[in-house]
């Protein structure tokens, strides 16, 4: 079995795994953990899309 | 401007007190946790570096051999081994069972490439949090 999937769903992919690790690891009760967690994703979505326009330009 | 005080370093805690802590972690990752007694974590934790180990090989990922030659070729290649290895049973078991794929040109593979030397950064990350809960450093 072999996936394929688009950049984009890739990414995501990954920034979901991550974030929900480094929210456990790195925070002391499960409030701060939830909140760092959805903070990376955020901070993970926001730089892929902000990538994507940045090539979007850079390549017109 | 006050003078920056230099922090004491903190002395190495008793080797028995993490170690096996450590080692399991790194076996199987969420072990360490389930060890001392954080289960929810520990299945968490668990499930997101199998997670992302198996997307990676299923995405055709290669795992790294280390090689060395020039400073690029030894940085990549020894630091994607090591990568790899910290999945710890899952990259034995890949290896073991022959599951490792040829480098291949192509987005997917390169995904599943870097997903599972990230599974490994992962479990680095499992393993140190393990390592501060055992000695007491972290709740």
């Amino acid at each position: 079995m072999k996936m394929s999937l688009s950049h984009f769903e890739f990414a995501i992919l990954f920034a979901l795994v991550t974030s929900v690790v480094m929210g456990i690891v790195t925070k002391k009760t499960d409030r701060e953990r939830i909140r760092y967690a959805l903070y990376c994703f955020a901070c993970f979505v926001g730089t892929l899309f902000g990538l994507g326009w940045l090539m979007y330009f850079g390549h017109r | 401007m006050p003078a920056e005080t230099k922090q004491p370093k903190e002395p190495m805690p008793p080797l028995k007190l993490w170690a096996h802590i450590v080692a399991v972690a790194w076996l199987i990752p969420g072990a360490g946790h389930f060890l001392l007694k954080r289960r929810a974590r520990a299945a968490i934790l668990c499930a997101s570096v199998v997670l992302m180990f198996v997307l990676g090989l299923m995405m055709r990922g290669m795992l790294f051999e280390p090689q060395t030659g020039d400073l690029l070729t030894t940085v990549i290649y020894v630091g994607g081994f090591l990568g790899n290895l910290a999945s710890g049973l899952l990259y034995l078991l890949t290896v073991w069972l022959g599951y490792t794929q040829p480098d291949v040109a192509g987005h997917v593979h390169d995904y599943g490439t870097k997903f599972l030397v990230a599974a490994g950064l992962l479990n680095v990350l499992a393993m140190v949090d393990a390592f501060e809960i055992a000695v007491g450093r972290k709740d």
